[in-house]
């Protein structure tokens, strides 16, 4: 059996969509949803590497490492904000997460 | 197993588990440098600071149960449809007839991954590779940013303070009269 593009594509889009149900069904943990976001980004990645592959072109690949770029920065980002709005709150829960517009 | 697992480590653990996975399919499709570089980005900092973070809020476990029943209604047709698209993709497979290009694009690459992505990324993509540069030092400047916190105890180098000082200032002169000194 030999790996073709599909099964790159059908990876991609099960790690996307467990990416997406962590972000919707979740409303309990911040933290789980930035490690959802880490997720959905992977699978983007994924996309791009087969893509790459397939095509026979490097620039994807190149893409994919720019993605890899974006996620660490927004990661590091988005905790220093959680860190930050757990020492004024108290915790991290998604309902009351609205107080901190304004 | 990341989304549905009610401790935030387990769940840090499984993601890690799967950039690993990931990591190995990359090498299948012969894109060793990106492998490596999941491995060292992903698992070597981005998961350790998650962890950290985790450790460090020290969260209620019993707190955070999940309360998924209401979200059912809106989730079922979703994931009904999606599913549905892509079995459809799956059973049509549009690309069956593009299979096996992986052997034929190794064979025919002379260079390794890493030279062939060091070759394209100084020259084509030099200002993209410059800009994702300038992304992670704002990313760096912001989370110290946000992150830091003055405290009144711990004493600081007041850097103005030292420069001005000049001894006229801050010598003084003392008589001292010595003990049984008789004059």
């Amino acid at each position: 059996m030999t790996i073709g593009l599909s099964h790159f594509l059908i990876l991609s889009a099960c790690l996307f969509l467990t990416g997406v149900f962590g972000i919707f069904l979740n409303r309990r943990n911040l933290i789980i949803i930035l490690m959802s976001l880490e997720l959905l980004l992977l699978s983007i990645s994924i996309n791009f590497v087969g893509f790459s592959m397939f095509l026979g072109d490097i620039a994807g690949q190149i893409f994919s490492l720019f993605i890899l770029t974006v996620a660490a920065a927004e990661a590091a980002i988005g905790l220093a904000i959680l860190v930050v709005y757990f020492r004024n709150v108290g915790n991290i829960n998604v309902k009351e997460i609205n107080k901190m517009s304004g | 197993m990341v989304v549905f697992s009610k401790n935030p480590i387990n769940s840090v653990l499984f993601l890690i588990f799967s950039f690993i996975n990931t990591a190995g399919i990359f090498l299948i499709a012969g894109a060793e440098f990106l492998a490596l570089i999941l491995v060292i980005v992903y698992v070597g900092a981005v998961a350790v600071l998650f962890l950290f973070v985790i450790m460090m809020l020290d969260l209620d476990v019993n707190q955070l149960k999940g309360e998924i029943k209401k979200y059912y209604k809106v989730g079922i047709p979703i994931g009904l449809t999606i599913l549905v698209e892509m079995g459809l993709i799956i059973f049509l497979d549009p690309f069956k007839n593009e299979s096996a290009f992986l052997n034929k694009w190794q064979v025919n690459s002379e260079l390794s991954n890493t030279e062939r992505i060091g070759e394209v990324i100084y020259t084509d993509y030099f200002y993209h590779f410059q800009i994702s540069g300038l992304i992670l030092l704002v990313a760096m400047i912001g989370a110290i940013v946000l992150t830091l916190r003055h405290r009144d105890y711990v004493k600081r180098q007041n850097a103005e303070e030292q420069i001005m000082r000049d001894p006229d200032r801050s010598v003084e002169l003392k008589d001292l009269r010595i003990k049984g000194d008789s004059q």
